[in-house]
């Protein structure tokens, strides 16, 4: 199962690394990492693969939600099912 | 991969905008559970209720999660229980009770179905049903009843629409001590649907399959917001804005829908596509209006505006789900919709311009609050009215007015939560006493005979 990482918010250093480290040890696998500033705000996208992951989908939401507000930035997992949904016809 | 603005739109809709999945609500057919007596009925419709949506609050919670999406409401619907208490329908409110118990067992928000269908004609059992209303409304907290009344295809029952605006006004009577709250939970129907997935008139219709999943999609401030980003755009533009939005938030229920289907065990039913407003602010239909352009909703131009809303969304919402139906449109209730109750304590819109609006748009007069001293007869011809404008238009249309127990003009009711709070709004003060007494049918108009 594959799912969209998001993470927004106020640029600062170190960010990437983190994430990445947090998403590294649930074992969640990173397949496209996209990454730009926005009017001096940070936005990330990442395309992730769970097949490995140590938890569910719901709960890695929950978990990196909590570890968005630790490190201040707005961090959202979603399954990318409803970003095609959405967004193609 | 995504591109950074769909993904964030997206994000932006839920967090800023109000955007969620309003109601996935399961319908269960309670024909299997028919016994001998009112006493079994109940023992198996309460077993039947529990097993069959036994996961539906952790399933919805999951998938909430999962898709980073807000499920507001899960909630159940049942087959009209008239019929399956009709050898005994002196202990419809059994029933009733058991219902209401499974609810809370299973604990969802609302479980629709206390209902009957009489829109030809009255039988004696139903009759029965139909009266014991009230006290089942009063004596419960989760069931929500409603009563289907007309038809564009049999035309109006005006006995079941007297006895009805009796049976509201015993109903808020029955619960004076919470304001007729009661009556928020009872819906009088003309062409009501079978796959409704809204509270107060969802019903488990006699054609659907034993157990179904229906989504309520919404998304008021999705559709604000959009039409604020085109200032400038003229009504097609506006329309076309309307349409793509509304068909992006109901690809996201239709997603939910069929997932929450699969997981659920049940065949996935329909996605409703109603635009349904809460009190928050930034989640209301009346600003939609107001956006397009009307210094207020209930001016003059309302109607317009209200028929050109309510079809851009069929229309991308259409696009958007391979099965769509319950009541798909723009919901007015007066209420849940901040913008409505702003119109209403300004004096900006009276209960005929509603009356109005309900022509182009789903649903009705919803929860409107009116004076307790109207008389039943009053909240019959209000019931008659909707039904006559749904008749002839071929659409649903309903009535959920509440007469506030001890409450005039100038006063307001507060319900609390997703129901809001309501300015009572004055009622026509000359008599409808003797139309409404004369009882009998109002013929089906010309255009139902199809064959």
């Amino acid at each position: 199962m594959r799912a969209v990482v998001t993470v927004v918010g106020k640029d600062k250093t170190g960010i990437i690394s983190k994430v990445s480290t947090f998403l590294a040890d649930k074992s969640v696998n990173i397949l496209d990492i996209s990454q730009t500033i926005l009017e001096e705000y940070f936005a990330m996208i990442m395309l992730v693969d769970l097949t490995n992951a140590k938890l569910k989908l719901a709960d890695l939401a929950e978990e990196c939600r909590v570890m968005g507000e630790k490190i201040g930035m707005s961090v959202h997992v979603q399954h990318e099912d409803i970003f095609n949904a959405m967004h193609s016809v | 991969m995504f591109n950074y603005k769909q993904v964030l739109e997206t994000i932006e809709m839920v967090e800023r905008e109000h955007l969620d999945i309003r109601t996935v609500t399961m319908g269960v057919s309670l024909l299997p559970c028919i016994r001998a007596t009112g006493e079994e009925t109940a023992r198996a419709v309460y077993d039947l209720v529990c097993k069959k949506a036994q996961n539906i609050v952790k399933v919805t919670e999951e998938l909430s999660r999962e898709y980073g999406i807000p499920i507001v409401n899960k909630r159940v619907s049942v087959t009209p229980v008239s019929i399956i208490c009709a050898p005994f329908a002196d202990k419809a409110p059994l029933i009733g009770r058991a219902l209401d118990r499974a609810a809370k067992t299973l604990g969802i928000d609302f479980l629709g179905g206390y209902s009957a269908l009489v829109h030809k004609g009255t039988a004696d059992y139903e009759e029965t049903f139909l009266k014991s209303i009230p006290e089942v409304l009063a004596s419960t907290d989760m069931l929500c009843s409603s009563v289907n009344v007309g038809s564009s295809k049999s035309g109006i029952n005006m006995d079941a629409v007297r006895l009805m605006g009796q049976v509201v006004k015993d109903t808020a009577a029955a619960t004076s001590d919470r304001d007729g709250f009661g009556c928020a939970k009872l819906v009088v129907f003309c062409n009501a649907v079978e796959d409704n997935p809204f509270m107060a008139g969802a019903f488990h219709g006699i054609g659907e399959s034993d157990t179904v999943i229906n989504v309520g999609v919404s998304g008021p401030g999705v559709v604000q917001h959009a039409i604020e980003a085109v200032p400038d755009a003229d009504i097609a533009e506006l329309a076309e804005t309307i349409k793509c939005t509304a068909f992006k938030i109901t690809r996201a229920g239709q997603l939910i829908a069929r997932e929450a289907a699969k997981r659920l065990n049940a065949r996935f039913g329909i996605v409703d596509l109603s635009l349904a407003p809460t009190p928050a602010r930034g989640d209301s239909v009346a600003q939609i209006l107001e956006a397009m352009g009307l210094e207020s909703v209930g001016t003059h131009g309302t109607t317009a505006c209200l028929a050109m809303l309510n079809d851009a969304v069929k229309k991308g919402g259409v696009m958007a789900s391979s099965r769509v139906g319950g009541l798909s449109g723009a919901f007015i209730p007066v209420s849940e919709d901040i913008g409505m109750i702003e119109a209403a304590e300004r004096g900006d819109i009276n209960l005929d311009k509603l009356e109005a609006m309900t022509a182009v748009c789903s649903v009705g007069l919803d929860m409107i609050a009116i004076p307790g001293d109207t008389p039943a007869s009053t909240i019959s011809a209000i019931i008659a009215d909707e039904a006559a404008i749904g008749m002839i238009n071929n659409k649903t249309t309903a009535v959920r007015v509440i007469p506030v127990p001890n409450k005039g003009v100038g006063e307001e009711v507060n319900f609390g939560g997703l129901l809001g709070r309501a300015p009572i709004m004055p009622v026509h003060g000359k008599s409808s006493e003797k139309f409404i007494s004369r009882g009998g049918l109002i013929p089906a108009p010309i255009h139902s005979n199809k064959n």
